[in-house]
């Protein structure tokens, strides 16, 4: 299974990337933006763990290594590895099966 | 007494501590490298600046779980002494040694340049060679060194700030704090007083000819509260 980590800084914090690429933006006309923030993404795939027992790796993976508690919040989100499509099967049957996929979607936590 | 300085892969003011401890303080000292389980029997524990593991994923993240971590944890938890400088410092903060963590500098910048700094604690063993209020010149050279911590927590662990960024005249105004860090904070301990974090390098301000002794005052009363506590 594909786990999605996203990792944010807490609201609060100066995120002074994210202040200079809003000013970037600005510069080039674009209107209306009222804050920009620049977290990460980290993609881990998963595999020999039954969803139950992934989902509490994954909590612990977020709290002891991949954030700092301190400044950062987190949000996993896991995708069954069913919805990577598989070689060999035609592109109309990969695709449904990304989206049956995408329907069980498990949201960890917020 | 005997020093120990850490080495990871990415340390790169290693060897100015380790001159600054045989060269100038003419103590003996152990190189002690990211693999080891153990300190070797050393009286206290400097973790260099640098860029430890590449600064992969955050400063210091990867650097904790390294096995000579295991150890100089058990050293500071037993009451050992541990100076942490830069990254080293950031390496601290990751461990829970010490309260807060770093964020990158206000102005996006890498900054290396001489600062100066309050001394703001002379009751501490890595301050007792210096007075209280004075201002010391020390340079910094560092990307993520804003130094953050939650305000409950500040209230907690204020009186625990050793060295803030100033002015010349001693003033703590933000224009002499040069990453925007919480209350000027330069340089922290733990509750307990032995773990002692800085983003300044005392190492590189330890002789004149650096522009500055006033950093070798650091390692001074390391050596001075080391003798005492014998």
């Amino acid at each position: 299974m594909l786990a999605k980590v996203t990792v944010k800084l807490k609201t609060g914090l100066l995120d002074a990337q994210g202040k200079v690429v809003k000013g970037a933006l600005e510069g080039l006309g674009f209107k209306g933006i009222s804050e920009v923030r620049i977290g990460k993404y980290i993609e881990i795939d998963l595999h020999g763990l039954a969803a139950p027992a992934a989902k509490a790796a994954l909590e612990r993976m977020c709290r002891q290594v991949l954030t700092n508690p301190v400044i950062e919040t987190y949000h996993v989100e896991i995708e069954s590895s069913a919805a990577k499509p598989i070689a060999g099967k035609s592109k109309k049957t990969a695709r449904r099966r990304v989206l049956k996929a995408s329907a069980r979607r498990v949201k960890v936590r917020k | 007494m005997k020093w120990g300085v850490v080495v990871f892969p990415g340390s790169n003011c290693d060897s100015d501590c380790i001159y600054t401890i045989q060269d100038v303080l003419k103590q003996p000292v152990e190189t002690l490298w990211h693999q080891d389980k153990d300190l070797r029997g050393v009286d206290a524990v400097v973790i260099p600046g640098g860029f430890s593991y590449g600064d992969y994923l955050r400063t210091g993240a990867i650097a904790r779980f390294s096995p000579i971590m295991k150890a100089v944890e058990a050293f500071a938890k037993d009451g050992g002494l541990v100076l942490g400088i830069c990254n080293g410092f950031q390496i601290l903060l990751e461990s829970g040694l010490l309260p807060g963590a770093m964020l990158r500098n206000t102005g996006l910048r890498f900054i290396c340049r001489f600062v100066t700094l309050r001394v703001e604690r002379t009751d501490t063993p890595f301050t007792n060679r210096f007075e209280r209020g004075q201002v010391v010149r020390m340079p910094i050279a560092h990307n993520e060194g804003r130094y953050t911590v939650d305000p409950a927590t500040l209230k907690r662990v204020s009186n625990d700030a050793v060295f803030r960024y100033c002015n010349e005249q001693g003033e703590l105004i933000d224009a002499a704090n040069p990453n925007g860090s919480t209350a000027c904070i330069a340089g922290i301990t733990n509750s307990a007083g032995n773990v002692m974090g800085m983003m300044p390098h005392p190492e590189r301000a330890a002789e004149p000819a650096l522009g500055s002794s006033d950093g070798r005052l650091v390692f001074e009363s390391m050596l001075n509260a080391c003798a005492a506590s014998r």
